[in-house]
């Protein structure tokens, strides 16, 4: 029996690792370094604990909360405490992308493909594929949580002991382990590739929300999300180990159903049924434009009800903020006020940037679909008919610049009629529009980058999501680690003055327009004369 | 009139060069077979013909315009049917045809449906749940639903049932008795055969044979299977008999085709009580110039 289902299983665990050699020892590397590199910070950042007491008064705030989980600890705020309250969250969300893009990759993906089907006319077990690609996540990270915990035991700051470095390590492998079982799971749900990785990361993205409203209003809502489970471990303070296990367990029973629905489902099928579709096109899709669009659908309607939730998540926390910046007589002078403006709408700057490049995301898919189209052999039946590289790229540029500007007005809608409802004074809908808006160059050169890839080079366009990872990294986490002022300015976002409390610079806004406008005109003309691959 | 001409066409990436002085040529009215094994180059000369992509050297036109610079203009009036079919798996089959029909320009509803009917598709469905052939098909529907001057065939029968092929057969001399040319590439060659009026043989690319299917016969052997009263003596001694061989009673053997008649003239002296013969084929043209240029290889290709 067990042979007829897990055959070999080694053998394909072992090719999973091979095909992944660089992949994931990419991954851990980078994971393991963000983390290193933000505790080394610390110590000489805030060296007495009279400085660090005073960065706990101002997380202690809503938005905060809301943001980066509840703090634990606050009141004795150790090196250890502020590590685990910054960064636990943020480094159990890339673990669970790293572990949702990992195995759909090795799951549906390649079913899609067509090469599962060769792999089980070999003398393999119907579950070797899926358990071979679960057992090499599952050891991807538990490496992860051993190679964290031992190393940030190395460093040998002060309060980050062994026991706690083990367990923020563990606590990042049992959220990378549970989203794994997950991906599995929907895997087997779910028909294709862009389904099962549409439901992950819309898990993951609830587990956040449920997690952010839950830990601000009502505790236990937060119970309903495993991202909660994860900072319940409280790490460096309390150092609970059960919601490990609570969350391990939760994804072994997980990864059972997933075998137990991929043992009894029909291979290249998925369990959600799929209905019959039209016998003839609608006049809508009979155009390189229409198609780019029904092809995105989808994702079009995902990613705009998802900026209009996060929009409104960080509107609802906007009334508790303005009540605690009142009452709050040293956060007032922390952000030395500028006439005029309420503290509030000075916070709102620094979420803008934040929203902003969340928004760009979508926009950088829908311009690079144009590379997986390319790259699945799509665009070559467009070509062969009566349609020019121009019209093709255009489509897409066109759908990725107005998505790009609807992104951004759904979240600034979100914010306001949020913030509208539970705030005393509210922020009136124009500044919050404009403060939103100021972004959009920051926007196009982003996706100016992405059209100059495909351009060029089209095998190096990953590199835009590396250049939107650091934009975020210095524009957000810069103000907090205090980067040097210039590695900010390498980003678009860090250069976009903050309104309305900065006056909008419009020498820099043409300059910025300007990159953006070249950089879109070299990416159409190098789409004109390359070949098109695949 | 010529609708489609490459000149000393070459095409390379990075060091590899695969195509090296293509030199194809295709009236109008006429059906151009274009053969060669995998990898030898058929597919990139297409896909330069297409302007997907773009030429390192020689130059490629159609109806007289540069198929990179003026592709738009071309595909207007040309229809393509490429081997390896991707589809939008998320589309149906009848959505995607329509798109591609549109995207040409013309649009010819009645004949869609006859064509849809003749090759058995179900349009409604999802192109994920097709097969290779469905999928073919898909682009064969959209290809002679619309009217097109030249017609660009890479390899589409190669996923279809005999019976699928023969429709596409008749549809393409549908296309060829209404004066349109047709580009075919294929290594099914007993449909080229049929086919094509001219063929061009492709080999690590470059064309090394090119001609009329009859000139190019006149390259290939007859095999005969010849059963005598008395044995037939020396027959290895004959100018142009190649590859004997005994089979039973009878003797197997090929022979050039210009010394047919003396061959005969000589082999009848031994009483014949049967002959059989086998015209010459395409296969054994194609089969010598493959496997190298010698003589011999194509032993006992026995046709009968």
């Amino acid at each position: 029996m067990s042979k007829e289902l897990y055959y070999n299983t080694g053998k394909i665990a072992g090719l999973i690792v091979g095909r992944d050699r660089i992949r994931i020892p990419i991954w851990l590397i980078s994971i393991t370094l963000m983390t290193i590199i933000t505790a080394t910070t610390f110590p000489g950042l805030y060296p007495t604990s009279q400085e660090r007491q005073i960065i706990a008064e101002t997380m202690l705030n809503p938005a905060m909360t809301a943001m980066l989980g509840p703090g634990f600890g606050l009141d004795n705020y150790t090196f250890g405490a502020m590590l685990a309250h910054q960064m636990l969250l943020f480094t159990a969300i890339a673990v669970a992308i790293m572990s949702i893009l990992l195995v759909t990759r090795h799951t549906r993906t390649d079913e899609e493909g067509g090469r599962i089907e060769m792999i089980r006319s070999l003398p393999v077990g119907r579950l070797s594929n899926l358990s071979a690609a679960t057992y090499v996540l599952f050891g991807t990270n538990v490496l992860l949580a051993i190679i964290i915990g031992l190393s940030l035991y190395a460093l040998g700051i002060e309060s980050i002991d062994l026991e706690g470095s083990l367990l923020y390590g563990a606590a990042l492998g049992a959220t990378g382990i549970f989203f794994t079982a997950v991906t599995a799971l929907f895997a087997q749900l779910s028909e294709n590739s862009r389904g099962t990785i549409g439901f992950s990361f819309s898990l993951l993205g609830v587990s956040y929300l449920i997690r952010a409203v839950g830990d601000i209003s009502n505790e236990a809502l937060s119970w309903f999300s495993p991202l909660g489970w994860i900072l319940r471990t409280e790490v460096y303070v309390n150092n609970y180990w059960w919601p490990i296990l609570l969350t391990v367990g939760i994804a072994l029973a997980l990864l059972a159903l997933a075998l137990y629905l991929n043992a009894i489902r029909d291979l290249e099928s998925g369990l959600l049924p799929a209905k019959p579709g039209r016998k003839t096109a609608s006049s809508f899709l009979q155009s390189p434009l229409g198609l780019a669009i029904r092809l995105q659908s989808t994702g079009i309607i995902a990613w705009a009800i998802g900026m209009f939730i996060l929009g409104s998540s960080y509107g609802s926390v906007l009334g508790d903020l303005e009540a605690f910046f009142e009452g709050n007589e040293m956060m007032r002078e922390l952000l030395s006020p500028i006439e005029g403006f309420s503290l509030t709408a000075q916070y709102l700057t620094m979420l803008m940037t934040v929203i902003s490049i969340i928004c760009t995301i979508p926009s950088l898919m829908m311009i690079l679909k144009l590379k997986g189209e390319e790259k699945k052999n799509h665009t070559e039946h467009l070509l062969a008919r009566a349609v020019s590289r121009t019209r093709i790229m255009g489509s897409y540029f066109l759908i990725s610049i107005v998505f790009g500007f609807l992104s951004l007005l759904l979240a600034v809608l979100g914010l306001w009629s949020a913030g509208t409802g539970v705030m005393e004074n509210p922020i009136p809908f124009g500044t919050l529009f404009n403060a939103a808006m100021v972004y959009l160059p920051a926007m196009w050169i982003m996706i100016g980058v992405a059209l100059l890839l495909i351009g060029f080079v089209p095998r190096a366009t990953g590199l835009t999501w590396l250049y939107l990872g650091y934009s975020f990294f210095v524009v957000y986490l810069g103000g907090l680690l205090q980067f040097p002022d210039y590695m900010g300015r390498l980003s678009p976002f860090g250069n976009i003055p903050k309104v309305p409390i900065e006056d909008l610079d419009f020498t820099k806004f043409f300059v910025l327009t300007a990159i953006s406008l070249v950089l879109f005109v070299f990416g159409f003309m190098g789409y004109n004369a390359r070949d098109i691959q695949g | 009139m010529t609708v489609l001409r490459t000149t000393n066409l070459t095409k390379r990436f990075g060091k590899f060069t695969a195509l090296n002085g293509v030199n194809i040529e295709v009236s109008r009215g006429e059906v151009y077979g274009f053969i060669g094994p995998n990898g030898a180059g058929k597919s990139t000369t297409i896909r330069v013909l297409l302007g997907i992509l773009k030429a390192s050297g020689g130059e490629a036109k159609i109806f007289d315009k540069d198929a990179w610079s003026d592709a738009v203009d071309i595909h207007k009036q040309i229809a393509y049917v490429p081997g390896d079919v991707n589809l939008w798996s998320n589309l149906t089959g009848g959505e995607i045809i329509d798109l591609f029909v549109k995207l040409r320009g013309s649009n010819n509803k009645s004949r869609r449906e006859e064509l849809i009917e003749k090759f058995d598709l179900d349009p409604s469905k999802k192109c994920r749940t097709y097969s290779k052939g469905n999928r073919q098909k898909v682009a064969l529907i959209a290809a002679f639903s619309s009217e097109a001057d030249l017609y660009i065939l890479d390899e589409p029968t190669s996923g279809l049932d005999p019976l699928m092929e023969k429709i596409f057969q008749e549809c393409v001399m549908d296309a060829k008795i209404s004066g349109k040319s047709v580009l075919l590439s294929s290594h099914i060659l007993s449909e080229v055969e049929r086919l094509c009026d001219r063929i061009g043989i492709i080999r690590q690319g470059k064309i090394i044979e090119t001609g009329t299917l009859s000139e190019l016969r006149h390259l290939t052997r007859t095999s005969l299977l010849v059963e005598t009263k008395q044995p037939i003596k020396s027959l290895s001694e004959i100018i142009g008999v190649h590859d004997i061989e005994k089979k039973g009673q009878a003797l197997s053997f090929q022979v050039d085709s210009e010394e047919l008649g003396n061959i005969i003239k000589y082999v009848s002296q031994f009483e014949i009580m049967r002959l059989e013969s086998a015209p010459p084929k395409l296969e054994d043209l194609f089969m010598r110039h493959y496997e190298g240029v010698g003589e011999n290889t194509n032993k006992g290709r026995d046709e009968s």
